[in-house]
């Protein structure tokens, strides 16, 4: 038998390609998904990386192509899913956990202890990796902040095989916030400290008010949300003409036991997830319509109080509402949809303005359109919050949505706005930089920390990151 | 690709012919952001022309020497045009018509044809599929013909090339689906273009803009085969099953 022959070393193996795409469900690409169940195998990933590189995921809830990776490999964090410790005694309190943990697994091992999550995001369904990864928001940026705020510390693995544990402040410090918002492109998180809060209850006082108008609206948020840790508002963003902007404002506390009626109080921290299964991927394209969104717009601001005062909610009516039937992206149809979210500074109220009336009178429709106050953005060198009005709408995948998309960003341009990188699934690399002045300063941290580009990402090959 | 389905760079094969500049600049329209370009195609003031056009319209382009007639140079065309980021989408547009009545007694331009016409598109189909796989995405335009459908006496040598490489394309398209790379097959009919100068046109033509139009909604759609225009496929449906000797003596 001559030296020929003998087969060359196995290759290292590497699972087939599977399809992966975002919530949006668009951009689809085939990537070698590979799950990562230890340390170890995080490590022997980035040493196997090939030319198009590794890029984390968790739950999939990014809107576009953050945790996609064509031709390259996906980590498929979500099994690295453990609570490590939960010291509910510390000031803060504070628990350290695997990457792949779900806001939701971490909500209800914490909440028996009297212990509540600073930020939630309106799923639950994202991993603590993934939160850092986007720096998540939730109702209460106004008074909270974002996701990294809260991160006491974490252990990053490099592109180079090292493990760096990280913190928001010291000579680790400009890694951290590089990380925080930074779309998983300087490293893989594999575990976090995250500071919790104390509560007494599961439960939330809330006020409701409908609105006129949207001059109504921002006066009201603007005057009032203060008071609130909570705030968001519904905003109708079909209806044309006197009643354009006419929203539904939902603002709350965390409940105190006093608050509670007697039945609730005798068990305030329970929770139960109610779960009305699973929509089927049975719907036609462009079953969301001027008709039906008209319709919905008018139901979901009908059915709203007028005003009403100090109703006890419980976590799914007050967060979550949508996280009671899984896939519910699935009504989108086949050509999805996307999710525009923008915020610009407090002083372009004017823009703001603009922006609502552009969408309402583009024929393009929108269900879920949410409006919300922020407060001070954090040091996140990409993090998308900073000090000023935020709005998200939903938009079907139709034709001319190019357009309208185009129009918004040029107006977030102007006015010195930005979009959101864990919603966003268009912005051309050109106009992205435009809305991140910090973007120099994230790419030499990951020049620095990843010179080759091992970690990679549909998005970050879309935007040049 | 964006969620849109804008494709965000575009190779040209043949990137200096009429389709293929009509459907680069069809992806730019209507609020589109404009995809990058690659031409591929012979240097030469033709190719420079067209590119600094296309750049005095916004467009970024690059260009890429490209010689259907030389195979050995395919790979290191199909190489260059990915070096500078993934391509999105690739328009496979080059090709000859030939002089339909030398082409079956001269035996050179005869091979020139089949050259150009189907061993070229074949021999970078495979090579582009194979780029396509490694970045996990794609999608090919393959501009065919209704020609290659039912070949027919007036123009068989350039009709059987086409049939050729229509035939791979389609196949390539099944091949290419489970590794998330899609080709749409064009054919069209008798279009009004350099190639046809000074042709009578034929019934049912289209232009350049036309035959774009259609190819870049059906790659939008992720189609895998289209007629410009549409009426052809019921023309072409009907033709296929004409008995030969009636199909003979048809006026085509």
């Amino acid at each position: 038998m001559s030296a020929a022959t003998i087969p060359p070393s196995p290759a290292v193996e590497t699972p087939a390609t599977v399809p992966l795409h975002g919530w949006g469900r668009t951009a689809s690409t085939r990537a070698h998904l590979t799950a990562v169940d230890s340390v170890a195998d995080a490590v022997a990933a980035l040493r196997h990386a090939g030319s198009r590189g590794v890029i984390a995921r968790g739950l999939g809830r990014s809107y576009g192509d953050a945790a996609q990776n064509g031709g390259g490999v996906a980590l498929d964090f979500t099994r690295l899913n453990r609570i490590l410790t939960l010291d509910a005694e510390g000031e803060p309190p504070t628990v350290v956990v695997e990457a792949g943990v779900s806001l939701d697994a971490l909500m209800k091992a914490a909440l028996p202890l009297g212990l509540w999550i600073p930020v939630l995001p309106g799923t639950r369904q994202v991993t603590v990796g993934g939160a850092i990864g986007a720096d998540v928001h939730g109702k209460n940026h106004h008074t909270q902040g974002s996701f990294g705020d809260h991160v006491l510390s974490m252990d990053l693995l490099l592109a180079d095989g090292e493990i760096r544990t990280l913190r928001p402040e010291g000579e680790t410090a400009r890694l951290f916030w590089a990380t925080v918002g930074g779309m998983g492109l300087t490293g893989l998180v594999l575990r976090a400290t995250i500071a919790l809060q104390r509560v007494e209850s599961a439960y939330f006082s809330v006020d409701t008010d409908r609105t006129r108008d949207l001059d109504d609206l921002l006066e009201r948020m603007s005057t009032g949300d203060d008071a609130y840790t909570y705030s968001v508002a519904w905003f109708d963003a079909v209806t044309r003409g006197r009643h354009l902007g006419r929203a539904v404002l939902t603002r709350g506390n965390k409940a105190r036991l006093d608050e509670l009626p007697a039945k609730l109080r005798r068990d305030p921290l329970k929770f139960t997830a109610p779960a009305f299964g699973t929509i089927p991927d049975v719907f036609p394209n462009g079953l969301v319509n001027r008709a039906t969104g008209k319709a919905f717009s008018e139901f979901w601001y009908r059915k709203a109080p007028r005003h009403r005062v100090g109703e006890i909610q419980n976590i799914t009516q007050f967060f979550h509402p949508l996280d009671i039937v899984a896939e519910w992206n699935r009504v989108y149809g086949s050509h999805g949809f996307l999710q525009y979210q923008f915020v610009v500074p407090f002083s372009a109220e004017d823009a703001f303005r603009r922006a609502v009336v552009m969408i309402a009178e583009s024929g393009h429709v929108s269900c879920l359109n949410v409006l919300k106050r922020f407060g001070p953005g954090n040091l996140g060198l990409l993090s998308f919050p900073m000090p000023g009005w935020t709005l998200t709408v939903d938009l079907p995948i139709t034709d001319g949505l190019d357009r309208l998309c185009r129009q918004l960003d040029e107006l977030v341009l102007s006015e010195g706005g930005r979009n959101y990188l864990a919603k966003d699934s268009r912005l051309t690399a050109d106009t992205f930089a435009r809305m991140y002045p910090r973007l120099q300063e994230f790419l030499a941290v990951r020049r620095e920390v990843d010179p080759d580009g091992v970690f990679r990402s549909d998005l970050s090959r879309r935007l040049g990151l | 690709m964006d969620a849109l389905g804008n494709p965000r760079s575009v190779l040209l094969l043949g990137g200096t012919s009429d389709i293929a500049l009509a459907v680069a600049r069809r992806y730019g329209a209507s609020g589109a952001p404009r995809p990058r370009l690659v031409l591929a195609a012979r240097p030469g003031e033709r190719r420079t022309g067209v590119a600094a056009t296309l750049r005095g319209e916004g467009f970024e382009v690059g260009e890429v020497d490209f010689e259907a007639r030389r195979p050995e140079t395919h790979a290191a065309t199909v190489e260059q045009a990915f070096a500078e980021g993934d391509i999105d989408v690739a328009v496979v547009a080059f090709g000859i018509l030939g002089d339909a009545e030398r082409a079956w007694v001269d035996a050179e331009h005869a091979l020139e044809l089949a050259e150009v016409n189907f061993t070229a598109p074949v021999h970078t189909g495979v090579l582009l599929g194979q780029a396509m796989s490694r970045q996990g995405h794609g999608q090919i335009i393959a501009l065919s013909s209704v020609a290659g459908e039912r070949v027919r006496r007036s123009n068989f040598v350039y009709g059987s090339t086409k049939a050729g490489m229509d035939g791979f394309y389609l196949g390539l398209g099944e091949a290419l689906a489970p590794h998330g790379v899609k080709v749409l097959v064009v054919r069209p009919g008798f279009v009004r273009s350099k190639m046809t100068e000074g042709m009578d046109p034929a019934p049912l033509s289209v232009t350049p803009e036309q035959v774009a139009e259609q190819a870049v909604a059906a790659a939008r759609a992720g189609k895998e085969l289209i007629w410009v225009p549409g009426a052809f496929r019921w023309v072409m449906t009907v033709l296929r099953h004409v008995p030969r000797v009636l199909f003979r003596r048809l006026p085509i």
